[in-house]
């Protein structure tokens, strides 16, 4: 009896994706270094206790400028490391459709970024054991979170298609996320204001990671933020199967 | 039948790899690509399995053409990569079950095909093994059983043999000749010896085209040996 052949691929390179993460230390390593920055973050600068709030805005403040970093780190083995190994030869003379094996491995590395999401939830209990929080909000932010996630692991999907070393795969996502994140603030727009009028500047704000998880970490759930992660998680994966299809071409 | 090539071609650059190869191959034939390094011997299985797209010509199998209609193609095919390239960190168990199910079986088609694979390519106890601790032999019978999972009619092996010692390299050889038996076969090599073991038919290519198509004895009749034929057929890359 035969599965869907996509589905039963892209459920068998999911699995085989999660194992390789939890079966070698990089994945340990990358969580507690993920815990332990935001951790930092929150406390040190954020100035958690200082607010004297019951909320976790500080905390998730710092999620963009970590996850651009943390992120790559967990997204830039998933191609690159085929072509290294060569087992992408293999891969492709499987019959299984292109699409199954990208969303595969994506949907695995999101699911390690998922996992450390919920590794901060003891923030979330304290918080709520010091005062009493909108913890509607603080759920409807952690679900942003998830989603901006998967926006940084889908750019650093395709930027280990494009090379088969891993480093190259990392230092390009970073630069690509800090890039699509940070056009959203200020020093940026001042710059663009400098020649172009502000109706524009405000146009390309617009386009950032920033912007659009702003209003999310409050809280707020806006269509057009969800529809922005959902079309760019879209976008960069069709373009990491049209970079993983290129190489039949030789 | 089982596979035919008609004019394949496939440029790297300016670099032509593969320049008008055609043939055909049926049930109960193995087929021996013997050739220089560089010659298109790898290329031309690339692109029978599915992984390089011709520029031109066209391979079908089962009247199957590979270029149009990949997927189908390649569900009755058996493709054993150059250097055999696997997941190091998984036990040849799992990385047999992540093949079968990738290949669309159901838990249970997988369980049996994967016993049944690692029998035949004789994995032994290794199978829970980590594959990289495993000798080069046992690597490349890993490669074999992944093969042979879906008990293909078409088996294409890039160096099936290189880098074995001589008692792994007859376990092999032994296989192949089994499975050729109802099956049809494209093996690589760089070791005449083996051609004639267990060839039916030499396919000597150089510079991207084939020189000779023809059963080892009749190469060795013609040119007194195996070896003199390929001096003989082939310029390599030394003498270009």
């Amino acid at each position: 009896m035969k599965k869907r052949p996509g589905l039963a691929s892209l459920g068998a390179v999911y699995r085989r994706e999660l194992l390789a993460y939890v079966t070698t230390p990089t994945a340990y390593v990358f969580v507690a270094v993920f815990l332990f920055s935001i951790g930092l973050f929150t406390f040190q600068i954020g100035g958690f206790f200082e607010t004297r709030r019951a909320d976790l805005t500080p905390f998730f403040a710092f999620h963009p400028w970590i996850f651009m970093v943390f992120l790559p780190a967990v997204s830039m083995r998933l191609w690159a490391e085929e072509s290294r190994s060569g087992a992408i030869e293999l891969l492709m003379t499987l019959p299984a459709p292109t699409w199954s094996l990208v969303l595969g491995k994506f949907l695995a590395a999101w699911t390690i970024a998922g996992a450390a999401l919920v590794m901060t939830v003891p923030l979330w209990a304290t918080v709520n054991a010091l005062g009493s929080p909108d913890n509607a909000a603080i759920f409807t932010a952690y679900l942003a979170s998830l989603l901006m996630a998967g926006a940084y692991i889908a750019i650093g999907s395709v930027m280990s298609s494009i090379t088969q070393a891993q480093i190259v795969a990392f230092v390009l996502a970073v630069l690509v996320s800090f890039l699509l994140t940070a056009l959203g603030l200020p020093l940026v727009l001042d710059f663009f204001s400098g020649f172009v009028s502000g109706g524009i500047g405000e146009g390309i704000a617009r386009f950032s990671i920033l912007h659009h998880f702003d209003a999310a970490q409050r809280g707020v759930v806006e269509f057009r933020s969800v529809f922005y992660f959902v079309s760019l998680i879209a976008l960069c994966l069709g373009f990491t199967a049209l970079a993983v299809d290129a190489r039949r071409g030789g | 039948m089982l596979l035919q090539v008609d004019g394949l071609r496939k440029t790297f650059g300016r670099r032509v790899a593969v320049d008008g190869i055609g043939f055909a191959l049926d049930v109960g034939e193995i087929v021996g690509f013997l050739g220089p390094n560089g010659a298109g011997k790898t290329t031309t299985m690339r692109m029978i399995a599915g992984y390089l797209e011709p520029d031109e010509g066209v391979a079908k199998v089962f009247n199957i053409d590979v270029a149009q209609d990949r997927r189908r193609a390649q569900e009755r095919v058996g493709y054993l990569p150059e250097g055999a390239p696997l997941y190091g960190e998984m036990t040849p168990w799992s990385f047999l079950r992540f093949v079968a199910e990738t290949r669309g079986m159901s838990r249970e088609a997988a369980r049996h095909a994967v016993r049944r694979a690692a029998q035949d390519a004789r994995l032994g106890d290794t199978i829970d093994r980590p594959i990289e601790t495993l000798s080069k032999g046992y690597r490349r019978r890993v490669g074999l059983a992944a093969a042979l999972l879906h008990d293909p009619m078409l088996l294409i092996l890039d160096e099936p043999t290189d880098g074995l010692d001589p008692n792994q390299r007859h376990a092999v050889r032994d296989l192949i000749k089994r499975l050729g038996e109802e099956r049809g076969l494209i093996i690589s090599t760089h070791s005449l010896e083996e051609v004639e073991a267990v060839c039916t038919r030499a396919i000597v290519i150089d510079q991207g085209r084939i020189v000779a198509d023809k059963t080892p004895a009749a190469l060795k009749e013609e040119h007194g040996s195996l070896e003199r034929a390929f001096a003989a057929l082939t310029r390599g890359e030394e003498r270009v």
